[in-house]
């Protein structure tokens, strides 16, 4: 065995990875996870365990023995339903053989979609604040990363003329998300609208995250990839984790035209080859007889939404209404503190843990994300809580 | 019925104790309104009462058991089952009765009494009754799941505490 020479052993890690900044969360994460009686408003998931018909079809899959590897772009049987899914729910259509691939949730498309697309120094736009993922995954994928900063002002609702500012010869594609997580911001038809002319026409591609879609509260979810002609430029992303209560899970998938999902299906089997087959199982069963529990879902998101949107107003920190995704995006600029002041005092005062706006973006700064993906009762005593503390500042 | 008395009850049927202040966030009604909602419910019997759900085997000096009765019986002429059923549910000790399809056709319950507090009601009450034909009782070993609870079932939230 040859020793390693400790002098050289700081040259381990790639350049790219050294520079990556770790995750804001992190730090929350281990202060929360040492108090006790902690009530935690900064988990990104459901509070919803999968629904149990949806497990039961997972288990009968392994009970029958199907426990080898699918085809790579997962079963065509689950393809076939994401595309009927998307179809009838979002007015887009895709071919389940040669336009879907099942991935290991989300997070894995984007990355995908990401080495697929980029060349070395391409520039991506990312519209902050936003899911912490995407920046460094371009990175990771040799691009360059660039910020929109939407404002809390406009509710964090990214304006056409903003995107186009941002855009320049050097840039490939943009990320966005609708409806948004940290922000809750949720746009209209016509606001989407006014978003792929832009796309259109400085002739980019879109990578368009809705993994919250289902998650709309104030009208009918809306696809950007369904405007105008955006679907042959844009990369639609999304997942079973919100929507279906699957985060443990690790499904997603993605859609996308035919030349892209092939370059896209030659990294992923190479990478990861299949997703997990038990889990597909429990996806296929979930499309096809998960339409109620998720319209449950959804109305108990809605009137949580309302009572932590009006609460948190009535304590004083100004809260504009998210219109999907389970986060409310309140304002705590009156508190005189900075997000992570604020989210930590907090967590140390009340034990109540949410997670600061800047975590997200520098445009999150002045806000904090408190997820209402817990019980009402739970809602309850935080906001209880987050009073006496507002009180005591 | 209206969208939002619907909501309400679904509200009120998971937890009964939550305050009109809350509920009139959740369903975004005013607290006039929501009052106005739950007493017309109340009024129009749609909901019968506010009971709580208690794990009586956690009360240590209890040790009583919960009996379901099937009981035969031939209807009454003209009045069929109904005044057969009022005189098996005006016992208080019975907590409540169904008329069932199949092989028999009421199903009595009684709950929290001893063995021979039960075997005194069917022997002297229930089987007394002329209508009644014949009456098998079950008692309950264990409860797993009661009105959409589970039984000891496990509350912990499995999430870490702050994820992205
Ligand atoms: C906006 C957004 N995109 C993607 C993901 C990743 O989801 P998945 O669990 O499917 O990887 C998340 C998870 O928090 C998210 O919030």
């Amino acid at each position: 065995m040859t020793l390693i020479d400790l002098k050289t052993k700081k040259d381990y890690l790639s350049d790219t990875v050294k520079k990556m900044k770790p995750s804001g969360i992190r730090r929350f994460f281990d202060l929360a996870s040492q108090m006790d009686n902690v009530i935690s408003l900064g988990v990104g998931e459901p509070d919803f365990v999968t629904p149990w018909h949806v497990i039961e079809a997972s288990f009968h899959s392994l009970e029958k023995g199907y426990t080898a590897y699918t085809a790579n772009a997962g079963l065509l049987a689950l393809r076939e339903e994401i595309s009927g899914y998307l179809e009838n729910n979002f007015n887009v259509k895709y071919d389940p053989e040669e336009e879907v691939i099942v991935t290991v949730g989300a997070s894995q498309a984007i990355d995908i979609a990401l080495r697929a697309i980029i060349n070395p120094g391409d520039e991506v736009i990312v519209v902050e604040p936003c899911f912490v993922s995407y920046a460094p995954s371009v990175e990771l994928a040799g691009g360059v990363p660039v910020s929109v900063h939407t404002k809390s002002e406009d509710h964090f609702k990214l304006k056409p003329e903003q995107l186009e500012r941002a855009i320049t010869s050097k840039t490939k594609a943009v990320i966005f998300c609708n409806p948004n997580n940290p922000t809750g911001t949720a746009l209209t038809e016509q606001e989407l609208a006014a978003v792929a002319e832009i796309i259109e026409k400085h002739d980019l591609i879109l990578l368009s995250d809705e993994i919250y879609a289902e998650l709309t509260f104030d009208h009918k979810p809306v696809s950007l990839t369904s405007l105008s002609s955006m679907q042959e430029r844009t990369i639609l992303i999304s997942g079973f984790s919100k929507a279906f209560a699957m985060t443990g899970w690790r499904l997603g998938y993605v859609a996308g035209p035919k030349d892209i999902i092939k370059g896209m299906l030659k990294i992923h089997q190479y990478t990861i080859m299949c997703a997990p087959t038990m889990a597909q199982y429990g996806a296929l069963e979930a499309l096809q007889n998960g339409r109620e529990n998720v319209r449950h879902m959804v109305q108990s998101y809605r009137q949580r939404r309302h009572f932590i949107v009006d609460s948190l107003n009535e304590i004083g920190l100004d809260c504009y209404l998210p219109g999907g995704a389970f986060y409310a995006f309140p304002s705590i600029k009156s508190t005189g503190l900075t997000s992570e002041e604020f989210a930590e005092k907090l967590l140390l005062a009340e034990g109540v843990a949410v997670v600061p706006g800047n975590v997200f973006g520098e445009s999150g700064e002045g806000h904090v994300r408190c997820s209402y993906a817990t019980s009402i009762e739970q809602l309850q005593e935080a906001v209880t809580r987050m009073d006496r503390f507002m009180k005591s500042l | 019925m209206e969208s939002k008395e619907l909501e309400i009850l679904q509200i009120l049927e998971k937890n009964s104790r939550l305050d009109i202040e809350t509920i009139a966030k959740m369903t975004q009604l005013k607290e006039e309104e929501v009052k106005k909602i739950i007493n017309k419910l109340e009024e129009d019997k749609v909901i019968l009462g506010y009971s709580t759900l208690i794990d009586w085997h956690k009360v240590s000096d209890n040790h009583g058991v919960t009996a379901m009765i099937d009981v035969k019986v031939t209807p009454l002429r003209g009045v069929g089952f109904d005044k057969v059923a009022e005189r098996i549910y005006k016992f208080p000790e019975v907590k409540a009765v169904y008329l069932m399809s199949g092989t028999y056709d009421l199903s009595v319950s009684i709950e929290e009494k001893t063995m021979a507090e039960v075997a005194e009601f069917v022997s002297e009450k229930l089987s007394a009754l002329d209508s009644v034909v014949s009456t098998t009782t079950h008692f309950i070993l264990k409860k797993y799941k009661h009105d959409g609870v589970v039984i000891d079932g496990e509350q912990e939230d499995k999430r870490i505490v702050v994820s992205p």
